[in-house]
């Protein structure tokens, strides 16, 4: 896969010529200390496909509901197939023949959505994930068992595992056997090293080449704008002005309002994610909230929904709750929704 | 190659850019713009230039000559006015951008380089994409912690203060997300190259080499096959990396063009390893582990796979193939008039250095070579120019690179034969840009 011998040795050479050229070739040896098998167990937190690195533990699909509807179904739906957040985690589309063969058949279809079940061959980076990174805006805070019952569930609604199932460091391996694309990655590419070789190579023809100069694609003129005025994304003098994509009177007429939106707080928090001033992204524009609660005392009512989330005011689609926003920013946007246009 | 025409003259008036007559505002204002009124505004502009080439020459030279302006009769601002220094208050379109609906949350999302209206082969700090994975993080340097485990003598802790003192080199190298240029897979999806290939800078990196750390932990080399390098963010994100890179040219690096990483790109320390995607590149490096098999993380199993035809995921794709593409004039930007321009834009190799480039401005029929200009590094941008001259008529801009491996950037058609339209990433086909008679360039695909 890949001739690391070679490389080593040059790096040697490379690294000698280096030591050689100073008086005291070894003086920075010292620098560094052992690490502690305390700071070891803290960090040393990885899990191989093998398994290697798994602590020891136990969780069940019926925990792992439990846990999921409570800190993770704001993201992810309650079945972990929302596409509203986050891509899907499971979404059908795997088969009992993709069980049997290891290979999920959907992935050659592009009209599927590829789900995270769906691509990943290995069990131990689910468990991994999960363990280093989730929740979203508290990762590393779930306990052992807790990432063991969330895994389950997850294999529980892939069809993986049945509704009674546990999971445990001592059947994992059983699990993984299971694992519906298991057979599906290939390391058979030039790209993981600098040596590898590579799949495609281009034409080195100069003249009268043989191109197809057929257009086939290109931003329709109504996608022109999509991205904002391009206009106001180049040096607007020398020789290159960007093209007016907007109508002139979005950049003629400044909105009216009463309050300037804190655009830099919405940005920052990830509000801008899910909502925009006019019009429905995710989540409802700042328009329709400010219209719903303008000169209300509603600014502790809009306080406490952006911190909590919830769903429910402005249809199913849940918002999660965002408990990284600090008093300031939350009084900050409250009032500014409340203050209106 | 010549011109056996007189060449046109380029542009030597300023720009009447606010020429247009009140009553196509309010018109467009009410209606929006399409072609006639579009067509009205460049007529606008076509006699707003004939007048003002009849005023300069009545009053008898530039105003902005003949009228001293008030920078030359006034005092200048104090030194310091900005303790750490901006740019112009005239530059402010030139920064990094979303592209709106790519990321449903901003913390997991991408920041584009603006590389249209950018120089050279540097990327300024401030300017840098952004990529993250669960937002950033501003590291208390002093707090900071960098550990080395697993296939090694002894498990170490550095702390910044041990990193400093170590010895360092300085290394300029481009870095590219795996994903760059993966919105065109299927069609122009995105409209300058801002969006297109905008996740990626040239930087010079200033870190101990990690080899040197690996020789320091004594990594055992008869069982090493992989590293795995790990976050200090709520991601703590993971990649496998082949042993070959971590010994060669890999980097533990704490500076970036000359100050301290900046935190958007992993303050205080992050690993660098030239000619590989950038998610490889681990931001707030807290850990390298030495293995003897790859990981399998997140970012390797359930992204930064590249889907086949067939169905097969090709895992551990690391390595960026050499690219190109023209950075001006490129899509969303505009010629003014017909005459001389220089085209450039940037090349790199991940394999290597650049060692030619070519550019065609009739969809890949004809190819002239341009000007490399240096120093041409190892797995880094290098910028190119090229003269020519624009008689007004419609153009297809593309540039290809060669590499020093002698591998050649392929057309988009000869990607998709092989991968197919779905492989997200690696994509580093050769980018077309149109010219049309207005002088408009746009984002196209050829067949």
């Amino acid at each position: 896969m890949y001739n690391w011998a070679k490389a080593l040795l040059v790096s040697l050479l490379i690294y000698s010529s280096l030591v050689q050229a100073s008086p005291y070739p070894d003086a920075w040896q010292d620098i560094g200390r052992p690490a502690t098998a305390d700071e070891l167990e803290a960090w040393d937190i990885d899990v191989r496909p093998d398994f290697t690195g798994l602590p020891e533990g136990a969780g069940s699909v019926a925990q792992g509901e439990g846990l999921w509807l409570d800190k993770c179904a704001s993201c992810h739906g309650d079945f972990g197939d929302s596409n509203e957040v986050f891509s899907p985690i499971v979404l059908g589309n795997i088969t009992p023949e993709d069980i049997a063969s290891g290979r999920v058949a959907a992935l050659t279809d592009s009209a599927v959505v590829r789900t995270t079940l769906m691509k990943v061959a290995t069990l131990s980076t689910i468990w991994d994930y999960i363990n280093r990174a989730m929740p979203w805006n508290a990762p590393k805070s779930l306990q052992t068992d807790e990432v063991y019952a969330l895994t389950a569930y997850l294999l529980n609604l892939g069809y993986i595992v049945d509704d009674d199932f546990v999971l445990s460091n001592d059947n994992i391996h059983a699990v993984q056997a299971m694992m519906p694309n298991r057979y599906g990655m290939t390391t058979d590419h030039g790209l993981w090293s600098a040596a590898g070789r590579p799949d495609v190579v281009g034409s080195s023809c100069i003249s009268d080449c043989n191109a197809d100069t057929t257009i086939t694609s290109f931003l329709p003129d109504y996608a022109m704008n999509a991205h904002g005025n391009l206009r106001d994304q180049m040096r607007d003098y020398g020789p290159y002005p960007g093209i007016q994509t907007a109508p002139e009177a979005n950049v003629i007429s400044a909105p009216v309002s009463t309050s300037t939106a804190p655009d830099a707080l919405l940005l920052a928090n990830g509000c801008s994610g899910c909502h925009q001033q006019a019009g429905p992204l995710l989540g409802p524009s700042f328009d329709d909230i400010m219209a719903k609660y303008q000169n209300q005392d509603a600014t502790d009512y809009l306080r406490t929904k952006i911190k909590n989330g919830g769903s429910g005011v402005w249809g199913t689609m849940a918002m999660p709750p965002m408990p990284h926003v600090g008093e300031e920013a939350l009084l900050a946007i409250s009032q500014w929704l409340v203050a209106g246009r | 190659m010549t011109d056996s025409n007189p060449e046109p003259r380029g542009q030597l008036q300023a720009a009447p850019e606010s020429f247009i007559p009140a009553d196509l505002v309010s018109a467009i204002s009410a209606k929006g713009i399409n072609a006639e009124r579009r067509g009205l505004i460049k007529g606008a502009f076509a006699s707003a230039l004939a007048t003002m080439a009849g005023v300069t020459t009545a009053a008898g030279g530039d105003p902005n000559i003949v009228t001293l302006p008030e920078w030359s009769t006034t005092l200048g601002k104090s030194v310091a006015t900005h303790p750490y220094g901006q740019p112009s208050r005239y530059e402010s379109n030139i920064i990094r951008r979303q592209s709106p609906g790519l990321t449903q949350t901003d913390q997991a999302s991408v920041a584009f380089t603006p590389l249209q209206s950018l120089f050279g082969m540097m990327t300024p700090s401030g300017l840098h994409f952004e990529r993250h994975h669960q937002g950033w993080v501003d590291i208390d340097p002093r707090r900071h912690r960098f550990m080395i485990n697993g296939l090694v003598k002894t498990p170490t802790v550095f702390t910044l203060e041990d990193i400093l003192r170590l010895p360092s080199v300085s290394r300029m190298h481009f870095l590219e997300c795996g994903a760059n240029t993966a919105l065109e897979w299927g069609n122009s999806a995105v409209p300058t190259v801002q969006y297109t290939h905008g996740m990626l800078s040239g930087s010079e990196w200033t870190g101990v080499p990690l080899s040197l750390l690996l020789e320091r932990v004594g990594i055992d080399l008869s069982k090493a096959k992989v590293i795995l390098a790990e976050g200090a963010d709520g991601s703590s994100m993971t990649r496998t990396i082949n042993i070959a890179n971590a010994l060669d040219d890999c980097l533990v690096a704490y500076g970036q063009n000359g100050e301290m990483l900046r935190p958007e790109q992993g303050y205080p320390l992050r690993l660098v390893v030239p000619g590989v995607q950038g998610v490889s590149w681990v931001k707030w490096l807290r850990r390298i582990e030495v293995g003897d098999a790859p990981y399998a993380t997140k970012d390797e199993s359930s992204h930064y796979v590249d889907l086949m035809p067939d169905g097969l995921q090709r895992q551990y794709t690391a390595i960026q193939e050499a690219k190109s593409v023209i950075t001006s004039p490129s899509g969303g930007q505009r010629l003014k008039n017909s005459g001389y321009y220089c085209i450039t834009g940037l090349a790199w190799s991940g394999r290597g250095s650049v060692k030619k480039v070519e550019v065609s401005v009739d969809g890949g029929r004809n190819w002239r070579e341009a000007q490399i200009q240096g120093p041409v590094l190892q797995k880094m941008t290098t910028r190119f120019t090229l003269d020519w001259v624009w008689r007004g008529e419609p153009a297809l801009l593309q540039s290809r690179v060669t590499d020093s491996t002698g591998y050649v950037q392929p057309q988009r058609a000869a990607l998709l034969e092989v991968r197919g339209a779905r492989s997200i990433y690696h994509n580093n086909a050769i980018q077309t840009w149109r010219v049309n008679r207005a002088g408009e360039v746009d984002n196209v695909q050829l067949g």
